[in-house]
């Protein structure tokens, strides 16, 4: 092994991207092809991330490659049905307290040592607890942890909490090793450098700056699996090299933001490449204009709704993306569960928007400007830069004058954290349910000098409670109507101007098959992947 | 003055420059009634190619005009280019005259200070000040014209050293002037034809500096600059070739005058060295 200290890779940018045909996971037979053991998948990475023990880092890049080694409980159809990995069955009681989880038998980790209850009762209640803050939040709900026997763990709950089966994927909880961390510091434990998991790849070879190589494992619990002999990811930090690499068919699968929107439509009309925004329904990612509601006039309802009118999700979602995702409509993104589609933001209406804000008092002066606001360029490319640009052009439409400062991503990430704003761009993962990933933004209790709180600001007692009842509801459909009720209040309150549900293209070879299986997409283990001849 | 014009005129490429770099002022300063509105509105489909739908350079990814943004984008590079320049001239011609006229220890300190700036590189350090700083046109300028001004006071503090032996420096000084006013009154003006032609190619040097550093995405994100124009077409260069090439050209032919009327001032400025080099033609 040679891994090779180069300094840690920058930008924390939180994607990653995938999707093509949607297959179940069992459907291993793509359209009929037989399936063909051998081959090496070469891949794109970027950036490179500093580690690859998911818990310990959680970026985007991590996400992608981390799962091949490591596997969860679980993983989720693109409806976000659950589907067995590590565990066979799993019962639910009624009330959604208690869940007895059966595991699979005959699993052994990379270093040959047998894969029990005692290592999920360690991943969950020390390992993640300890390293994934996402994960704490959760876990921290369990009251007793126990293993009846060696393969069964029976979780039981201090309350009722519907989706904590989400939290069961390789990206949310991957399974590790108790041999390996027990009893060390978990963040500089020599297993963070040389991973071992129980997945269809282990871990081969890093060269810094260069490639990862992971190679098939032969132990895999799943007999003839998987198919690939190697994955190879690249590190190539130029996006149009990025393009050539793919184009020349040296690298047969790109994700993420790999190839960059408007690079795509000249990949959809390559005959021999597949390009596919699926694979991202459990993350969905939801865009917004992120608002600080201290700062005078953003706290006023009216003036934050002739925003968002002013706003043509169309134009963002067809010429800034060329297409890539599609506008948003509500807080919580379709893809996520819950979701009302019959709740909806208005239409896109200049004149709606200049009529809101004279009634909210906001004259135009000569130059035709009411009034003015800063907005940080989010600093996660070019993209984000030119989307700050038109923001500022429509906002100057209805006489909001928008002054652009630039800034790198640790400073856009503290000051966001410090609420040093007035106007930015966010996204934000929502995985799979909006107590999960919708919630934290609106809730009054979680206003905090933290990134990827309720930055903003907000706070209306009605969407505390719905939200609350939400967390809490033992049943789907109680927490339907809690759900509800929330977007509806939330659509008129426009509390963060939401842009778009963001999707990532997924674009590989046609020969590679079964890529986007699930709905996580590239985030899964690959076991399935194989490349046609 | 009519002597100065025939030297200037004898230079061809002088009188070329300094044909084109009136081109670009007048663009400048018609910019508002060739292209009125900003140069950030959406004005046509994206990505449409020069000539078609009246827009003559074509668009960019958002359907701005290229061709608007290249005139209004010239207001701001010769505007960064020349105050910049002033503000680099200010300092530099300050410390050279203070380092040649007083000598000794005075000159020490100021050469060792000018040399400390001197040995870093200079776009590294503009980088780094706009960066620390936060890109703003304020810091774009400062930044430029505190990585510009050390060559200033080296080349005054040069013609400083040579000139106050003379004999009419001399003479002032007899005549009990003080120091500031043989200085300013009597040294300076006879220093002024390098500074001059110095001038002329540090305004050529700031606009490739702003230039790159609005390509690196360190401009004021407020204003349209030709670095910016380049800078948001170099990604899309395979799809839109023009979003880069036109405002490339632009910087190309604005630098290439500066230095064109530099080389020219040089010469009607000079008479002596321009004939000894057979640049008299």
């Amino acid at each position: 092994m040679t891994v090779r200290r180069r300094g840690l890779m920058g930008g924390a940018l939180l994607g990653a991207g995938a999707a093509s045909n949607f297959l179940r996971a069992g459907d291993a037979l793509a359209q009929g092809v037989q399936p063909r053991r051998g081959g090496t998948l070469q891949s794109i990475l970027t950036p490179e991330p500093p580690i690859l023990q998911i818990g310990v880092n959680n970026q985007g890049p991590t996400l992608i490659v981390a799962p091949k080694m490591f596997e969860g409980l679980l993983t989720f159809t693109p409806t976000l049905e659950p589907i067995p990995v590590l565990a066979t069955s799993w019962t639910i009681s009624p009330d959604n307290k208690e869940f007895v989880f059966k595991l699979r038998e005959n699993v052994t980790w990379h270093d040959g040592r047998p894969f029990t209850a005692e290592d999920v009762i360690f991943s969950v209640m020390k390992f993640h607890m300890e390293v994934a803050p996402r994960a704490r939040a959760i876990f921290s709900l369990i009251e007793t942890a126990e293993a009846p026997d060696p393969h069964t763990v029976r979780f039981v709950l201090k309350q009722s909490f519907q989706p904590f089966l989400l939290m069961f994927d390789a990206t949310a909880c991957a399974m590790v090793a108790k041999h390996l961390f027990d009893g060390q510091d978990y963040r500089t434990a020599p297993a963070v450098q040389r991973p071992v998991g129980t997945g269809p790849f282990r871990f081969a070879e890093w060269q810094r700056g260069n490639f990862i190589r992971l190679e098939r494992n032969p132990t895999y619990w799943q007999e003839g699996k998987p198919y690939l002999d190697n994955i190879i990811y690249r590190i190539v930090p130029d996006s149009q090299s990025r393009r050539l690499a793919l184009e020349s068919g040296q690298v047969q699968l790109t994700s993420a933001s790999d190839i960059e929107p408007f690079d795509v439509p000249a990949m959809r009309s390559r005959p021999n490449l597949e390009v596919s925004t699926q694979g991202w329904e459990y993350f969905s990612p939801l865009s917004w204009v992120e608002l600080n509601h201290r700062v005078a006039p953003l706290g006023d309802a009216r003036v934050r709704q002739a925003m968002s009118l002013a706003i043509d999700r169309n134009f963002i979602a067809q010429r800034l993306w060329f297409g890539i995702g599609k506008p948003a409509t509500n807080p919580v993104a379709s893809t996520t569960r819950f979701f009302d589609r019959s709740v909806a933001l208005p239409a896109h209406n200049i004149r709606e928007a200049n009529a809101l804000l004279d009634a909210a008092g906001h004259r135009p002066n000569a130059q035709g400007v009411r009034f003015t606001l800063k907005h940080l360029v989010l600093p996660y490319g070019e993209v984000w830069s030119r989307l700050a640009e038109y923001l500022r052009q429509s906002l100057r439409q209805v006489g909001i004058a928008l002054e652009l400062e630039s800034t790198d991503a640790g400073s856009w990430a503290r000051r966001i954290g410090n609420w040093e704003y007035e106007t930015s761009v966010n996204f934000v993962y929502q995985f799979g349910d909006p107590t999960l990933g919708v919630e934290r933004t609106y809730v009054s209790s979680n206003i905090q000098k933290v990134t990827f709180t309720n930055t903003g600001g907000y706070s209306n007692p009605e969407v505390d409670e719905l939200f609350a009842q939400a967390r809490t509801a033992s049943t789907a459909a109680e927490r339907q109507t809690a759900f509800t009720a929330v977007q509806r209040i939330l659509v008129r309150d426009v509390p963060q101007i939401w842009l778009m549900e963001m999707a990532f293209p997924t674009i590989s070879d046609k020969r590679l098959r079964n890529v986007i299986t699930t709905g996580l997409g590239v985030h899964t283990n690959f076991a399935d992947v194989f490349l046609a001849s | 003055m009519r002597d100065f014009w025939r030297r200037y005129r004898r230079n061809k490429g002088a009188v070329v420059g300094l044909a084109l770099l009136l081109l670009v002022f007048a663009l400048a300063a018609a910019a508002p009634l060739l292209f009125p509105g900003s140069p950030w509105d959406m004005a046509g489909a994206p990505f449409l190619p020069p000539g078609e739908m009246g827009m003559l350079l074509g668009t960019d990814s958002l359907g701005r005009d290229v061709a608007a943004g290249i005139a209004h984008g010239a207001r701001i590079s010769l505007m960064v280019g020349a105050v910049s320049t002033i503000f680099a001239l200010g300092v530099g011609v300050s410390l050279g005259a203070i380092a040649g006229y007083l000598g000794g220890f005075a000159d020490d300190l100021v050469m060792r200070f000018t040399e400390f700036f001197q040995t870093i590189p200079s776009f590294v350090l503009a980088i780094l000040l706009v960066a620390i700083f936060t890109p703003s046109i304020t810091s774009v300028i400062a930044a430029i014209a505190i990585v510009s001004w050390p060559p200033v006071a080296r080349v005054v503090r040069a013609e400083f050293l040579s000139l106050r032996g003379r004999e009419f420096v001399q003479a002032a000084e007899v005549l009990g002037k003080s120091r500031l006013s043989i200085v300013v009154g009597d040294i300076l003006p006879n220093a002024l034809s390098p500074i001059i032609v110095l001038a002329s190619l540090m305004v050529a040097s700031a606009i490739l500096l702003e230039s790159a550093l609005s390509f690196l995405g360190l401009g004021d994100p407020n204003l349209m600059t030709w670095g910016f124009l380049i800078g948001s077409g170099r990604s899309v260069i395979r799809l839109a070739w023009w979003m880069s090439v036109f405002p490339g050209l632009a910087i190309f032919v604005t630098v290439l005058s500066l230095n064109l009327v530099g080389e020219g001032l040089s010469d009607a400025l000079n008479p002596r060295l321009a004939r000894q080099r057979g640049g008299a033609a």
